[in-house]
């Protein structure tokens, strides 16, 4: 009995998909050199959204847009609309940079600790910006969020050496816990494991399983595989336009548009 | 090695001043070329405070130029900064004296060891400018991406991201500028009034190990006199190497090694 009402819920559960972020006619340029055409899409919820696509289609473009890192080029320009929540992140009366970026955190390509800083330090980065802690507090939050980003047990000695020590995929993942210090609710991923090892890889996908359990992710990934793998929902970009954007197992197993199934079979890119 | 060579012939050419007045020498302030009385102190003295002077004016200066034209301008407005800094280096030294000479000095109440100082200052500003601008734009794009990802403002985002990795260049700005400022010789002759002697006020004139050498050189009657003076200049190397190596130390530190 028990257990039928919990199944029932959680079906439920996967019908009340709550969207995180919705855009809307999202385009954007590099000075005259429009890198985006429209886009629309719905990031949901506690899901994990991958973002496809060949080089060069505006992947990074787009989810550098999620947090307003896009307009920091130097004529750079957007139009249309991305909401957070409801409310529209370009709207200056609703929401300020700063705390726009504090909900959508961001990690990059290539792994980028702050090379002068210790892991510790890294890692509290994020969070001294938002106040001065009392530092048994500070250790104590920057244990738990090594944890979470399954890093703890290869740092918990080294704590005081310089970020760049660490191997490239532990870099990534103190990248992981620098964004997830100041408790964002979206998390950015630009290609994270582009740079790194199938078992650094591994270990970082399994980090994602478990993060989006309490935050919304959006990975930008080149490999078809990781994306089958970890994301509930897949896009599909091509020329700075989104093609296709579906639950990832049907991108995957019966794309609707012919310029998908090209791309998920090999054909091109 | 060839740092050695150089100690070496000036150690041989400076022996017999040595001799004469040993250890003393370094602690004495006569000067007396006439009776062959010699002492260092106020030189060292004058030598260092007019070089801590320039650095304490040239540095937040020169800091604060290179961060406003490296990370808050945007306009063409800046290019025209940067050249008139760049241009500010090509003066050669004696003009600069001669401009102190006329307007500096008359505006600080005369020759003196703050005239030597904020003459120093000007010269050391374009160096310091450029060669910070130079390193703090070298800092990875994407470090200061990372910070901003964070929520980092402006300043944050370069107090957290930018200013770390560049601090060494800047050490190294500054080395550089205080070499620079240690051996200058012409502009400070004509400015900080050669008297060989410790004042407490940093009006009054004094003298440095540079421009004693300089001006006195032709002049040394004595073989004392001449070594001397060769003394002074071995000492003059041993401060500029004191000073690189605490800046080595301070770079070294600073890079990584914490803890
Ligand atoms: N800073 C920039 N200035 C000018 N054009 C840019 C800039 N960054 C990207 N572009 C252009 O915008 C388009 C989209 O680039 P974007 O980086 O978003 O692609 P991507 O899908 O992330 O590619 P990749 O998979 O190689 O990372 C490309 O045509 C690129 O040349
Ligand atoms: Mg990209």
């Amino acid at each position: 009995m028990d257990r039928v009402i919990e199944k029932v819920k959680k079906e439920e559960k996967m019908v009340i998909e709550r969207s995180k972020m919705s855009v809307e006619n999202l385009s954007a340029w590099f000075g005259d050199k429009q890198a985006l055409f429209n886009i629309n899409i719905e990031l949901f919820e506690n899901k994990v959204t991958a973002i496809i696509g060949p080089s060069g289609c505006g992947k990074s473009t787009f989810i550098r847009n999620l947090n307003r890192l896009h307009e920091t080029i130097s004529g750079a320009k957007v139009s249309g609309k991305v909401y957070l929540d409801g409310r529209d992140i370009f709207d200056h009366n609703c929401c300020d940079v700063v705390t726009l970026r504090r909900r959508v955190g961001m990690v990059f390509q290539k792994p980028t600790p702050f090379p002068t800083m210790t892991i510790y330090e890294n890692v509290a980065a994020g969070i001294k910006l938002y106040g001065k802690k009392p530092k048994g507090k500070l250790d104590q939050i920057v244990e738990q969020i090594l944890k979470q980003a399954a890093l703890w047990d290869e740092v918990k000695d080294v704590l005081y050496k310089p970020g760049p020590s660490l191997s490239g995929g532990q870099q990534q993942r103190l990248c992981i816990a620098r964004a997830l210090a100041i408790e964002p609710e979206v998390i950015l991923l630009d290609e994270p494991c582009s740079a790194l090892d199938p078992i650094s890889t591994a270990k970082i996908e399994e980090l994602i399983h478990k993060l989006k359990q309490n935050y919304t992710i959006i990975i930008v990934t080149h490999n078809m595989q990781q994306a089958a793998r970890v994301a509930d929902y897949t896009a599909f970009f091509l020329l700075g336009e989104m093609i296709e954007f579906e639950v990832t197992s049907k991108i995957f197993t019966a794309p609707q548009d012919k310029r998908t199934e090209d791309y998920v079979t090999g054909r091109f890119g | 090695m060839l740092l050695l060579l150089l100690l070496l012939l000036l150690l041989i050419k400076s022996s017999l001043g040595f001799k004469t007045f040993g250890f003393g020498f370094f602690f004495s302030s006569a000067w007396d070329p006439l009776h062959d009385v010699f002492g260092a102190l106020p030189f060292i003295y004058g030598t260092i405070m007019s070089s801590l002077i320039a650095l304490l004016i040239a540095l937040p200066l020169g800091l604060s130029c290179s961060i406003y034209l490296a990370e808050i301008s945007h306009s063409k407005f800046k290019e025209h900064i940067a050249t008139m800094i760049d241009l500010l280096a090509a003066i050669p030294s004696v003009v600069y004296g001669l401009w102190g000479i006329f307007v500096l000095a008359p505006a600080l109440g005369g020759p003196s060891l703050l005239t030597g100082g904020v003459i120093l200052s000007i010269m050391l500003l374009p160096t310091i400018t450029a060669i910070s601008r130079e390193v703090i734009q070298a800092v990875p794009h994407n470090l200061r991406e990372s910070a901003l990802a964070l929520g980092a403002t402006k300043w944050e985002t370069f107090k957290l991201a930018v200013f770390g990795p560049a601090l060494s260049g800047i050490v190294g700005a500054v080395i550089l500028g205080l070499g620079r400022a240690l051996g200058e010789t012409m502009a400070v002759t004509m400015v900080i009034g050669n008297r060989p002697a410790i004042s407490p006020s940093l009006f009054a004139p004094a003298y440095t190990l540079a421009s004693v050498i300089a001006n006195e050189f032709a002049e040394a009657t004595s073989e004392v006199n001449l070594s001397v003076l060769v003394e002074l200049g071995l000492i003059l190397l041993v401060i500029t190497v004191i000073v690189n190596g605490i800046a080595r130390i301070l770079v070294w530190k600073t890079t990584g090694h914490k803890k």
